[in-house]
């Protein structure tokens, strides 16, 4: 691994600074701020219901579908601010892909699954629709297995499969930053390993921002590692150093398995 | 024993004879009125019975039974012939028959007016008004021959019936110009009137020689004779198929079933409904059901996706939900009431205000009518498309919209290319429920635009095809008809059956159609995955 000044050093993409978060009554996130590297995986863990998911969210304004959540504080994109009302979340979401715990094709066949994203935005030029096809799926390591399937419904692949699809799909409307809510935890031992070496490809051209409760998946493939507890982000840094020599007592606790 | 109520054995057998109960009693309907209506069209031997008093009767064994006190049996005959005897029925003792044969050459007629005839050919004359051998052989040529001229007379018809329309449409023309201002349009309107009445001699030169043709027609007759002897002068143009049914095989009668299963299918009813066909009946049925999907499933779909994916879940909206779910349940003859009151009186009669007020008071929309029927249709089974949507949209995972909506789409985009056709199973459901019960409903529509006999299609050649303000004709009403308000109960009883046979295949055929879609559907957007 890199020095460890690398984390900091590195060009911010993501930025977020004094974040709160309310459902309801419930303060699901509690004054957030920190950065996210370019060009790196960033790992957020934490037990259940610390706001791991909920911060993940923020970042392409998935929370917006849920009535009762209130935001205040900022998170910038590339220096641009997008929470509050005049920010449009259609691009957003454009540029902050995500892929979710359960893998979610649509029931379209993969070409269509692929192209979902150029299509709502309007692209009808077959060529590069084709291209595109090939380009992510061969990007999400999915192509060999489906290329002479292309045409078949997306329903009929393994979990695994599917959600690289899924992955492939997210990666079509060429995003700069990728979300990843626990994208393995439903998936065998060798979708995950499938999974995790696609995740290290993918980190040269995207941002990557994943969600997960397996600390070695969290140790392997992340460079940089938030710790969440009860709302509050209680350390961030190196995941070389998270692992190895954290510097509050609660991540030690957590990572050693001693509670979580 | 204690054991055995545990492991919930008594509980499997109580839900299995439930089960077995329901089953019995949906396959015992569908028996009853698959034998009382199947059997109608087989043509039935004539049995001729020597009573006691010496006089003779020929007819159809319709039934048995036993006298309730004397424990005498009794045979019912049908021993037709309505406008000699005046009823189609006897019930004969069994004490009082002395002797029964099947005569060889007894006929059986049926015709256009009073039902069918039983008796023996006695004179034959041809068109020319000549006798001839009265033979079977050149009884069927004759008839042939009478119902070849007939068909002749069709194109003289249709001519009239063009005449008359055009001489309708005329008539309104004038009538608005009149209305619009009489003496401003007097040179278009004398000009119009002067087509009409150029129309109106065509008309009648034409009704003249149809009627020529027609004395000549029907010059050709038979004389029968009925079992006792009594004779009867029958124009052959009358009658529409002539039988011997002693004589035909069990190949012939069934050729005959089929040609009347065909006459079911195809031709108009006779005889106030209760002989001929079902065809305006069946076509009415349909159009209007059909009709009623085009509105209500659009207008459900719509309301549900506005309930369930845009609306603020709130008081209001469970309001509404609750208020959806009771309108389902609301009698339907309440419909009925308010279809007459709100689209008949209300929305009807200010159509004809507005655009027809010359032809006031004969109202043009402002009556029943098969557009008004299905719009009052369409509003009872709107709830139930609105719910099985609503379940639908409900029922589809919430990863498949994040996915969507993670990926730059809409809302509107979302539900269009991904939610709707995933709820398009559901929504099938909802539309075969509300066809099933719409097909079902009388009472309302006895309100709003059915009619026990309509002239006419509600759709035909005429521009603008589809007649949207035309009364209708409709199987649930029919059975209604046929069997409670037909001045020869007795005889319309295997109609009703038909009827009822009819009504039932239509609405299998309407479900297993959407069923058949449905399941397409399913197969196309559900796997193990979700």
């Amino acid at each position: 691994m890199s020095p460890e000044t690398e984390v900091t050093s590195r060009q911010p993409i993501v930025t977020v600074d004094r974040l709160n978060l309310h459902y309801g009554a419930a303060h699901a996130l509690k004054d957030i701020s920190l950065t996210v590297a370019r060009n790196q995986v960033t790992a957020f863990i934490g037990p259940s219901g610390c706001g791991k998911s909920t911060l993940l969210r923020c970042l392409n304004r998935m929370n917006d579908l849920i009535d009762s959540v209130v935001i205040d504080g900022s998170i910038k994109l590339d220096g641009q601010e997008i929470t509050g009302n005049a920010t449009d979340v259609i691009s957003l979401r454009r540029r902050v892909g995500m892929v979710f715990q359960q893998s979610n094709p649509f029931p379209k066949s993969i070409y269509e699954n692929i192209v979902y994203g150029l299509r709502i935005a309007g692209v009808k030029d077959k060529a590069l629709l084709d291209e595109t096809v090939e380009k992510c799926l061969k990007g999400a390591a999915i192509w060999d297995e489906v290329k002479d399937r292309l045409h078949e419904s997306a329903l009929g692949l393994s979990g695994g499969q599917a959600q690289r699809i899924c992955i492939a799909r997210a990666i079509a409307t060429n995003p700069e930053v990728i979300l990843m809510d626990e994208p393995c935890s439903a998936l065998d031992p060798l979708s995950t390993l499938k999974i995790e070496e696609l995740i290290d490809e993918l980190k040269e051209r995207y941002t990557i921002v994943i969600v997960t409760h397996n600390m070695q998946q969290a140790a392997r493939v992340s460079d940089a590692t938030a710790f969440f507890y009860l709302g509050e982000l209680i350390e961030m840094g190196e995941t070389k150093k998270i692992f190895t020599n954290p510097e509050k007592k609660q991540t030690e606790d957590y990572i050693t398995g001693r509670f979580g | 024993m204690k054991n055995y109520f545990k492991r919930g054995e008594p509980m499997v057998l109580v839900s299995g004879a439930t089960l077995a109960v329901i089953l019995f009693m949906t396959l015992t309907l569908m028996a009853v009125i698959l034998g009382n209506s199947l059997g109608y069209f087989w043509v039935k031997g004539l049995v001729r019975l020597q009573l006691s008093d010496g006089s003779l009767v020929m007819g159809q064994l319709t039934d048995t039974e036993r006298h309730a006190l004397t424990d005498a049996e009794r045979l019912q005959l049908k021993v037709g012939n309505r406008d000699l005897y005046a009823q189609d029925f006897r019930w004969v003792d069994h004490s009082e028959i002395t002797g029964r044969d099947i005569p060889e050459d007894a006929y059986l007629l049926e015709r256009h007016e009073h039902g069918n005839f039983f008796g023996f050919l006695k004179e034959l004359k041809d068109i020319a008004g000549a006798p001839v051998a009265a033979d079977h052989a050149s009884l069927l040529r004759l008839h042939r021959e009478v119902l070849k001229q007939k068909d002749g007379l069709a194109t003289i018809k249709r001519e009239m019936s063009r005449l008359n329309q055009a001489s309708e449409r005329l008539r309104l023309k004038i009538l608005k110009l009149e209305y619009r201002d009489a003496v401003a349009n007097g040179a278009t309107i004398a000009r119009l009137t002067e087509q009409r009445d150029q129309l109106t001699v065509r008309f009648d030169e034409l009704l003249e020689q149809l009627n020529q043709r027609q004395a000549v027609i029907n010059q050709a007759s038979a004389v029968f004779s009925d079992a006792g002897g009594t004779d009867k002068e029958l124009a052959l143009q009358e009658l529409v198929r002539i039988y011997q049914p002693n004589r035909m095989s069990v190949v012939a009668k069934a050729g005959a079933y089929l040609v009347k299963i065909k006459e079911l299918l195809l031709d108009a009813p006779r005889e106030s409904n209760t002989e001929g066909g079902l065809f305006p009946a069946i076509f009415g049925t349909v159009m209007m059901v059909l009709l009623m999907s085009v509105f209500s499933l659009p207008f459900g779909v719509i309301a549900a996706i506005y309930l369930r994916e845009y609306a603020k879940e709130g008081r209001l909206v469970q309001l509404v939900r609750i208020a959806v779910n009771n309108l389902a349940g609301v009698p339907s003859i309440v419909y009925g009431v308010f279809g007459l009151g709100f689209f008949v009186y209300g929305i009807g009669g200010s159509l004809d205000k507005l655009f027809f007020p010359e032809r006031l008071p004969t109202p043009v929309f402002g009556t029943g009518g098969i557009l008004w029927a299905s719009l009052t249709l369409a509003l009872l089974t709107v709830p139930v498309v609105i719910v099985a949507t609503e379940e639908s949209l409900a029922s589809i995972p919430k990863g498949i919209r994040e996915g969507s909506l993670a990926l730059g789409a809409t809302k509107f985009q979302t539900l269009t290319r991904v939610l709707l056709p995933m709820a398009t199973p559901g929504i099938m459901t909802g539309l075969v429920l509300s066809m099933a019960r719409a097909v079902g409903e009388v009472a309302p529509l006895m309100m709003v635009g059915v009619v026990k006999l309509a002239p006419t299609l509600p759709f035909d050649g005429q521009f603008p095809f589809f007649h949207m303000d035309r009364k209708f004709m409709h199987l649930g009403f029919h059975i209604f008809d046929v069997g409670f308000q037909s001045p020869n109960v007795e005889a319309a009883k295997p109609m009703v059956y038909v009827t009822t046979l009819l009504l039932l295949l239509i609405v299998i055929a309407a479900s297993s159609l959407a069923i058949r879609f449905r399941n397409q559907m399913r197969r196309k957007y559900t796997s193990s995955h979700f």
